[in-house]
């Protein structure tokens, strides 16, 4: 089963599957025929090779389906560029640095579990908020929607999180108010919310006035000034994932008419 | 062990201990492998989508909903971007380089003051007050003088 890697540049774009091998560009071959020149044959700087692929001894491997992306170096030469895969899921894994919403299901003693979506309930200690002392404890109750981010996560470890940042500082995390309704969506989508340049998150700011925090585990709550206000905006994330620009445009345009 | 007894010489000591290290370290196993040199990486593995897709701060709030969730996101987004920018800019200083340097200067004045010996910072008061007086030799310095009998 000789089959042959894929350039990768050639790729950017198009649906892999797993197990298809990534041939970097600049990297030779081994009979050394096909010897790929990237645009910089000087040696480039580190390459990051993102969710849905792994480092192989030729190039890179393919472990989830999708498109493969692409993002060119940032400034010039340093910082290579990075490759991801971008597929579709419900279920979250718990990754380490990513911000999410929980949801805190139990006291412990010190720490509070926090129902995060994965596989296992993520443990948040009483002393990861701003401001918080041994005396000073914050006011969490089982219930609570907190948004924190993930310091250890991994397969082998039950993850954890905390609610400020290396500094100390909260930094908007923390827990979140009492209104407001959470609800579920693709992760996919959230990623495609929280892009530089979302549409359809500057549409929904010009239409009412409301607040939205997006936990990269699926999860969104938004608060508006009224319940109706809420459920339409909640109605329309939802729904936006499977909608053309047009039709949304059309919808949004029908409700700032009412 | 032979080489522990007492009333051997040392040479013949020495000796028996090397041949039971010998025996010893050739029952060690080890690994009949080439050795493999690790090739030098350049690809970093990553799990999570935060670096690769440049995702924007989490909590947004619109039309002054929650005004400090819209002062975070200024924060957060202009933070973000700042990181990329690479070139290093000179720190604002609130005072500038002149007025530093003419604060140290008068500053070493004052705190040079407090060091020296009671009778010069006599001298110095002196000198500071009456300018119109005949200053003393200042090189006549005051020396011990042996009580005359």
């Amino acid at each position: 089963m000789a089959a042959s890697g894929l350039s990768a540049e050639v790729d950017v774009g198009q649906v892999v599957l797993p197990g298809d091998v990534l041939l970097l560009p600049a990297a030779p071959n081994a009979d050394g025929e096909r010897l790929r020149l990237g645009p910089s044959s000087a040696p480039r700087g580190r390459l990051l090779c993102g969710p849905g692929l792994r480092r192989c001894a030729a190039g890179l491997l393919v472990t989830k389906c999708g498109l493969l992306r692409h993002r060119p170096p940032a400034g010039a030469g340093t910082g290579g560029g990075a490759y991801w895969v971008d597929s579709q899921q419900k279920r979250y894994v718990p990754v380490k640095g990513d911000p999410i919403i929980g949801i805190v299901t139990a006291k412990a003693g010190d720490i509070f579990k926090v129902d995060v979506g994965g596989s296992e309930q993520a443990s948040l200690s009483y002393l990861a908020f701003e401001g918080a002392t041994k005396r000073n404890r914050p006011n969490v109750q089982v219930g609570d929607l907190v948004y924190g981010q993930f310091i250890v996560a991994n397969k082998d470890m039950e993850p954890e999180m905390v609610c400020i940042d290396s500094s100390g500082r909260a930094n908007g995390m923390g827990i979140i108010g009492h209104e407001g309704l959470l609800f579920k969506v693709s992760l996919g989508l959230i990623r495609k919310l929280l892009a530089p340049n979302c549409e359809i998150i500057q549409e929904l700011g010009q239409l009412y006035p409301f607040e939205i925090v997006l936990g990269m585990n699926g999860r969104i709550w938004v608060k508006a000034k009224t319940v109706q206000q809420t459920l339409i905006v909640a109605n329309i994330l939802e729904a936006c994932e499977h909608m053309t620009s047009e039709q949304r445009k059309q919808a949004l345009a029908k409700l700032s008419e009412s | 062990m032979k080489f522990m007894q007492r009333g051997l010489d040392s040479e013949t000591k020495k000796q028996l201990e090397e041949e039971e290290k010998k025996i010893i370290s050739e029952e060690h196993w080890y690994l009949d492998l080439p050795e493999l040199k690790e090739k030098e990486s350049f690809i970093i593995e990553e799990r999570s989508f935060m670096p690769c897709e440049d995702l924007l701060y989490g909590r947004m709030s619109f039309k002054g909903f929650n005004p400090e969730i819209e002062k975070l996101m200024i924060q957060m987004n202009s933070r973000y971007k700042k990181e990329e920018i690479e070139a290093d800019d000179k720190m604002e200083a609130d005072v500038s380089d002149e007025e530093m340097a003419r604060r140290y200067e008068s500053l070493v004045g004052t705190i040079g003051k407090k060091f020296l010996k009671k009778r010069d910072r006599h001298e110095l008061q002196d000198e500071d007050e009456d300018e119109n007086s005949n200053l003393r030799p200042s090189n006549v310095k005051k020396m011990f003088l042996k009580p005359q009998d």
